[in-house]
């Protein structure tokens, strides 16, 4: 029973993860019926501008500024530069393929991708840096369970963002115009709501989640690596898929189903059985529920 | 700009046999002087890709590199075929005469023998040669799925991942005395015969996994499809990963050199052909007919399930026997080479040269296979600009290079003279 809450907290860091990333792809999807391929490596980006802005706050502000206001500081920050990455991609990958078939668009996504993760090589060296510790790390013990406040912070804070950008979505004027979006490409800019507008700010949010996710995994797994993006992207990816397209409760869900799948069969198997294993069950939960959990059920016919 | 075509057009006279010759002779030069003129440029062995690694290693060799590409291949082969034009027309209206596909066999024969001489100047071009033309098997195989059939399939590494370890054991189990498998079962006199028969069971194993995937493909399509292509590339992977006997993630190496250059010619002509006449047939316009619209095709008497998994058994044979010829043309093979790399390569193959054209697979694999070896002295630079000139290729034209386009090989080898004069008058 310990064994299995142990784990229980592990599945739920690890979903954290997935389910705050696979929102990105999710988002975007709602919007433009496009999955931006470049997210995983834009979840890579906005770590390493988590590194970057962290390690600069440490070096200069950490004798009169206390440890949780160098990590707000770090997590507004890099949200804030994250977005712009976020709108980048969006303006040079996207944007000039709006009328283009939808696996062009995939298309210049993995290669975005591939260019940031080349870039980072070229930029920033082979060398793996080491995401510095932004709270110390305390464990604790309740009846045989350890965690540490950092698992914690992990789970809450993921918890807290996937609450607030719910409601942003279903409160706020902007959250409207995204929905009127994902239900009516044509109708709605005619409404006098730009696409250029949305689909910018759709990619930006993304990113920032993605950013946060960057900085709350550095906590969590210190060692930075240029390809860290395709190893999680792909997998929130699936989630997103399996969560149901353009639903951002089924993706979060998903991820946290994907989380759970990872951690309880490497429970049960040797760990090199837990991709077979996870991708088998989306295999078989995908050829019985293609529309994956939430999927709206209205045409199949595309939009782009 | 009006000078630049004029200079072109003074070359449209040409047909395929005038250049055939002419580069004919220019291979000849290079295998008989390309020494003593690479000498003479000062260039430290005769350039392997066009020179292409020189430049990019040592700029100072710009001149010699162009002088040499000039002297061996420019000057012959445009010089030759103008020279030679109204004669190889001649041949061309002579080879018109004759069925077609006795005359496409000769100029298939003419083709392998210059890329022959060509690469049989060094190891490296030989390797390169082959790899780009299993690059070609692959791309046209990924674009009856991806292309005609309108499916976005992730899966194809898988395909070809299953089609390698298929082939692999089998060679390593019949022919060879090694550590894995033990004593060979056959002589290995018997290897290269049976080659073909052990890449048809490799393509084999690789349809019936297609299955897998062109299954669900019956009640979904688009992105769930792609997911479950996805998945299923993984677990191939991830399987081979787990599977000891299969050498795990260590792979397989030592497999016999039975690819050599004309087999693996010989398979991608084979492909080719095979393929060109797939797409023409009513099978592959009813994939088209999927493709644009299920259910009006459905209502048309096409079997739109038939058609799903026709395609995909299809496409996947011939993707395992990429992948049977690649490992046989490496001699080592682990399953970290089937995974997400491997499909952005082919994808990108497949989307630069163009959907439904088995024409602009060809020249999606070739080009994307050639600038990917000639740029390898930028290193990690290579991996910018190949996605940036994707990238700007999807935007300028967002279906590839040359899409739709169907190969038309009484076109591509008819005499040229006629319709200039034509044009003239």
């Amino acid at each position: 029973m310990e064994y299995f809450l142990q784990n229980l907290i592990n599945a739920l860091q690890w979903g954290s993860f997935y389910a705050v990333i696979s929102i990105g792809y999710s988002m975007v999807y709602g919007v433009l019926m496009l999955f931006n391929f470049a997210h995983g490596d834009i979840f890579m980006v906005g770590t390493y501008i988590g590194f970057g802005i962290a390690t600069l706050l440490l070096a200069l502000s950490s004798a009169f500024l206390p440890g949780w206001m160098i990590f707000i500081l770090t997590v507004v920050v890099t949200m804030f530069l994250a977005s712009f990455v976020g709108v980048f991609v969006e303006y040079v990958g996207y944007r000039p393929l709006r009328g283009a078939p939808r696996a062009s668009a995939a298309i210049t996504g993995l290669m975005i991708g591939i260019i940031f993760e080349t870039g980072n090589l070229i930029i920033l060296g082979a060398q793996r840096f080491s995401f510095p510790p932004l709270m110390e790390s305390v464990s604790y013990n309740i009846g045989g369970v350890y965690f540490t406040n950092v698992k914690v912070l992990i789970i809450v804070a993921s918890l807290v963002m996937m609450l607030a950008l719910h409601t942003f979505i279903q409160k706020t004027k902007w959250g409207m115009a995204m929905r009127a979006m994902s239900y009516d490409f044509l109708a709605v800019p005619l409404m006098g709501v730009s696409i250029n507008v949305i689909a910018p700010l759709t990619f930006a949010i993304g990113a920032g989640l993605a950013s946060v996710a960057g900085i709350l995994y550095g906590q969590a797994y210190p060692v930075l690596d240029p390809y860290m993006g395709i190893l999680l992207g792909w997998k929130a990816f699936v989630a997103a898929i399996l969560g149901g397209r353009g639903s951002i409760m089924g993706a979060a869900l998903a991820g946290y189903l994907l989380g759970f799948i990872e951690i309880f069969v490497a429970m049960v198997f040797p760990s090199t059985f837990r991709d077979l294993i996870a991708y088998s069950i989306i295999l078989v939960i995908l050829t019985f529920r293609p529309r994956g959990f939430f999927g709206m059920a209205h045409s199949t016919r595309l939009r782009l | 700009m009006d000078k630049i075509k004029n200079f072109f057009r003074m070359f449209s006279n040409i047909p395929l046999a005038g250049w055939l010759m002419g580069s004919f002779v220019a291979v000849l030069m290079e295998y008989y002087l390309g020494d003593a003129i690479s000498y003479y440029l000062y260039l430290p062995k005769i350039p392997v890709l066009f020179g292409a690694l020189f430049i990019l290693k040592e700029p100072i060799m710009i001149p010699s590199v162009l002088a040499y590409d000039l002297i061996i291949y420019a000057l012959p082969i445009l010089l030759l075929g103008k020279l030679l034009a109204p004669f190889a027309n001649a041949l061309a209206r002579m080879l018109e005469k004759i069925p077609l596909s006795l005359a496409t066999l000769i100029y298939i024969v003419a083709i392998y023998g210059i890329l022959h001489l060509w690469a049989g100047i060094n190891d490296y071009r030989v390797l390169v040669v082959k790899l780009t033309m299993v690059s070609i098997i692959l791309t046209i195989s990924l674009n009856i799925i991806n292309g005609y059939q309108g499916e976005f399939s992730c899966s194809h590494p898988g395909f070809m991942a299953l089609g390698a370890y298929t082939s692999s054991t089998l060679t390593l189990l019949l022919f060879t005395d090694d550590k894995m498998f033990g004593d060979a079962l056959l002589p290995a006199a018997l290897g290269p015969w049976l080659f073909p028969f052990v890449l048809i069971a490799g393509g084999a194993v690789a349809a019936i996994g297609s299955l897998a995937v062109a299954i669900p493909s019956f009640r979904t399509r688009g992105d769930y499809l792609a997911i479950i292509s996805l998945a299923f590339m993984f677990i191939v992977k991830s399987a081979v990963e787990n599977m000891e006997i299969l050498g795990g993630p260590r792979g397989m190496s030592s497999q016999p050199a039975y690819a050599t250059l004309p087999v693996v010619f010989a398979w991608m002509a084979l492909c080719v052909w095979i393929i060109h006449n797939f797409t023409t047939s009513i099978m592959g316009k009813a994939l088209n007919a999927v493709r644009d619209n299920e259910a009006a095709a459905n209502s048309m008497t096409v079997n739109t399930r038939k058609t799903k998994v026709t395609a995909f058994m299809f496409g996947a044979f011939w993707a395992g026997v990429a992948g049977g010829l690649f490992a046989h043309v490496l001699r080592y093979v682990n399953p970290g080479t089937f995974g997400i790399q491997k499909l952005a390569e082919i994808l990108a193959m497949v989307y630069f040269g163009g959907l439904n054209s088995i024409y602009g697979s060809i020249v999606g694999a070739v080009s994307i296979s050639v600038l990917g070896e000639a740029l390898r002295p930028l290193e990690l630079w290579k991996w910018i600009i190949i996605p940036l000139i994707l990238i700007l290729v999807m935007i300028f034209r967002p279906h590839g290079l040359i899409s739709f386009t169907e190969l038309n090989v009484k076109n591509i080898i008819r005499p040229r003279d006629k319709k200039l004069s034509k044009g003239v008058e």
